[in-house]
């Protein structure tokens, strides 16, 4: 109706060139506005992002953002985990396991489809897997795949692994964005284009400001998704992303960078704060391969030189809890161990004496504030247990590749994110932390194939308590997951027991 | 018309020297240690014991920057010094030599002209990772074509003076006449340059200390200061005003003493104005 009106008045006004463009401007206004304005009526949820990714494929590269923005969200995988972190049916609707625990046969859901249109089957379950498991695979958690031994399709619904050994963690382990659903026909293009059978198609990619999502029309569950249009801005610097919820540009940033300004927030109407709990364990890492930290001495010496206290304080601003140990204080397993090394200046400056530390050490910080800020604490503390560190600031390729991949530092900071990843220190001396115990890895092999919930429980244990007094890095604190959104916007997980974050149950006012 | 010139120079004397004096009192006494950390006192309020309070970490404000300041006026007095006599040279053997040698470093210069300090010290620190050494060659660096410009123009003027052409009848060769008085008598355009080049220096420490690109923890620097105060500014935005301020004053003062001397020194301005 609008368009016809506004080309008959369009032709009533052609006796001049003049008016004749003018009327054309205005007709075209009057048109795109309204297109517009059914576009006005879709909900749209806004979200800052710190970290931005370089592809966009969660089954070939680590960067946690893949996750948060894709996971479940895009793609979808066999199980999905709730806020709590207990393991749900997705994709596959439901599953036995045999008696031995080798076997699992999982059914698939109905009416699945990916986003190109192609059909879900038991055929993409198989070449997903067969793909991660391949010889040359470049998945970021290859260990996931590590026990299966082959996946076969029984029917188009009906899909079985078979198990090389017990796997205590392996339902959980396969809702991870690691072991997304993904298509043969659409594989090649997930690094830019993702396609999967998620609540959100991929939209657009503007790299170095945003990525949009849209709500998949024909997804099995549609009518439960509220929101039309997903937007993600990537905001690394925590003024700007003060600026831009201030001026209500964001809906929500869940992973807010600066505690400092959470109670500026609390105390603003249009705001609403979560301070929420994850699993990234924040640790001062130490390279234990080489002097002087591969000296047990030197580094209960250095658990004794840091006050968590204090850096949480200066830090965090009080927003995180103390770990004694590498596991999340929010588990039912974890022990507090943090009495263990109490802060001693006077006792850690006579053990570094002992163990004839005298040299600078340097401290490698990414550009995280967590890190940064902490950074400057862990320094002045070892100042007064008479070690000398120097602190630089490095950026995050550069840590990858000089701290992460060559193991050139003493000390760094940097918070464990991924769920049960105690597995980190039997990892073997190749690993950055450059730790290898035989007696851990015994223990975590136990661990990993104990289907006992108690008994895992205690063995779990025992791992913490063995890390602990083995001072294998400096244990800081539990990650906070700080959160502002604006208000209306509820939906959002408190707590962050995966790398991912479902929006389909997200709703805006 | 006098007074006038002076003023300039006497603002800018009145701004710098009592910040010169404060950074050599701070050399040997500060009203607490800079690294020393006291986070269970942090964002106090100015007091007797704390002149301008304590900072996020409970430091010592006021001890922060005194002693950054110490920093600041390194930087540029290193950045400068270096800059500036390795670019004075290149002007004096361009004047010296004329012909394609001109041509090739005043080029050379426009190269460095054309390259921004903040890329090469971004370079700098990928290399050999960031530093307040690194801070200091990339401020060099842009100072030298500076002052090669500087010194070529002036020189080229001095070589067509009656004694230096007097000099050169009676056989003096040109390293001597370039030493001996070509450079004396340029020494007051290139003082004035290395003054004004001084405020650019202390502007350019405190950009790339905000970078994380200049002084590193824990020596103190007013660049740092700021952007750890830049999400702290609904908190304690003090924090931010106090090193904003004292590279107003800095880089002020340095600009009106180097104008000042410019004009009290500046031979064509004395003959317009007398």
């Amino acid at each position: 109706m609008t368009t016809l009106r506004s080309a008959s008045r369009q032709t009533r006004r052609t006796r001049t060139a003049r008016t004749a463009t003018l009327a054309t401007t205005f007709a075209t206004v009057l048109s795109a506005l309204a297109l517009t304005s059914p576009a006005l009526a879709e909900t749209k949820l806004r979200i800052g992002l710190q970290q931005e990714p370089t592809v966009l494929d969660p089954t070939s590269d680590a960067t946690a953002s893949i996750d948060s923005m894709l996971t479940h969200n895009v793609f979808e995988s066999l199980t999905t985990v709730d806020e709590s972190g207990a393991v749900l049916p997705n994709l596959a609707s439901d599953w036995t396991i045999s008696e031995d625990g080798l076997t699992y046969t999982f059914t698939l859901v109905e009416g699945a489809t990916f986003h190109d249109g192609t059909a879900f089957d038991a055929e993409d379950v198989k070449f997903t897997f067969e793909r991660a498991m391949a010889e040359g695979s470049t998945n970021p958690s290859k260990s996931i795949f590590e026990p299966i031994e082959s996946v076969t399709v029984i029917d188009p619904k009906t899909i079985e692994f078979k198990l090389n050994r017990k796997d205590a963690f392996f339902l959980f382990n396969v809702a991870q964005g690691d072991a997304s659903i993904i298509a043969p026909e659409s594989v090649e293009a997930n690094a830019t284009k993702p396609v999967g059978t998620g609540p959100f198609m991929f939209d657009s990619w503007t790299r170095g400001d945003r990525l949009t999502l849209a709500k998949y029309a024909d997804y099995r569950d549609a009518a439960d998704v509220k929101i039309d249009k997903v937007e993600f801005r990537f905001i690394s610097d925590p003024a700007a992303a003060t600026a831009a919820l201030m001026s209500e540009e964001l809906d929500a940033f869940p992973g807010f960078p600066a505690p400092e300004l959470m109670t500026q927030f609390e105390a603003d109407p249009r705001f609403k704060t979560v301070v929420g709990s994850t699993n990234g364990e924040v640790i001062l890492a130490l390279n234990n391969s080489k002097p002087p930290f591969n000296d047990l001495k030197a580094r209960q010496a250095l658990s004794h030189a840091i006050d968590r206290a204090e850096i949480i304080d200066g830090a965090m601003y009080g927003m995180a809890v103390p770990i004694g140990s590498f596991y999340p204080p929010h588990a039912p397993d974890y022990i507090d161990l943090t009495g263990l090394y109490p802060h001693d200046s006077a006792k850690a400056k006579q053990m570094f004496e002992e163990a004839g530390v005298t040299e600078e050490l340097t401290l490698r910080v990414p550009p995280f504030p967590y890190a940064t800020r902490s950074g400057e604490i862990v320094q002045a503390e070892l100042a007064k247990a008479g070690i000398k560190v120097k602190l630089e600031n490095v950026e995050w390729g550069f840590w990858i590749d000089e701290v992460y991949k060559k193991k050139n530092y003493d000390m760094t900071i940097i918070a464990h994110t991924a769920p049960n990843d105690l597995s980190n220190f039997a990892r073997g001396p190749k690993y950055f932390y450059g730790y290898q115990s035989d007696d851990f890895d015994a223990l975590w092999n136990k661990i990993k194939t104990e289907s006992d919930t108690a008994a895992r429980a205690e063995l779990t244990k025992q791992a913490q308590t063995y890390l602990a007094e083995n001072a294998v890095h400096g244990f800081l604190f539990q990650l906070p997951q700080l959160s502002v959104y604006r208000n209306g916007v509820d939906g959002f997980w408190a707590a962050s027991p995966v790398l991912f974050q479902p929006l389909a149950g997200v709703t805006i006012q | 018309m006098r007074a006038h010139r002076a003023i300039n120079l006497w603002l800018g004397a009145a701004l710098v020297l009592p910040m010169i004096a404060i950074a050599a009192i701070s050399l040997i006494w500060t009203p607490y240690d800079v690294t020393l950390l006291d986070v269970g006192n942090k964002f106090a309020p100015p007091s007797p014991s704390h002149w301008l309070g304590t900072d996020q970490l409970g430091r010592d404000v006021a001890s922060l920057l005194m002693s950054a300041s110490v920093n600041s006026l390194t930087v540029a007095f290193v950045a400068v010094g270096m800059g500036g006599s390795l670019g004075v040279m290149l002007g004096l053997l361009a004047s010296a030599f004329g012909g394609w040698v001109e041509t090739l470093v005043m080029r050379l210069a426009d190269l460095g002209f054309a390259f921004p300090a903040l890329l090469f010290a971004i370079m700098l620190a990928t290399a050999f990772g960031p530093s307040l050494s690194n801070a200091i060659l990339a401020i060099a660096f842009i100072n030298i074509p500076v002052f090669a410009r500087v010194a070529r123009g002036a020189a080229n003027q001095v070589w067509t003076r009656d004694f230096v052409l007097a000099g050169q009848a009676a056989g003096l060769g040109r390293a001597r006449l370039t030493f001996d008085h070509i450079l004396p008598n340029i020494a007051a355009p290139i003082i004035v340059q290395a003054t004004i080049e001084f405020a650019v220096a202390i502007l350019a420490e405190a950009a790339l200390s905000y970078l994380g690109l200049g002084a590193q923890p824990p020596l103190p620097s007013w660049g740092r200061m700021l952007s750890e105060a830049q999400t702290l500014m609904y908190l304690a935005p003090e924090l931010a005003i106090y090193p904003g301020l004292c590279i107003i004053i800095a880089v002020l003062g340095f600009g009106l003493l180097g104008d000042g001397l410019r004009d009290v020194t500046d031979p064509r301005l004395k003959q317009v104005r007398a």
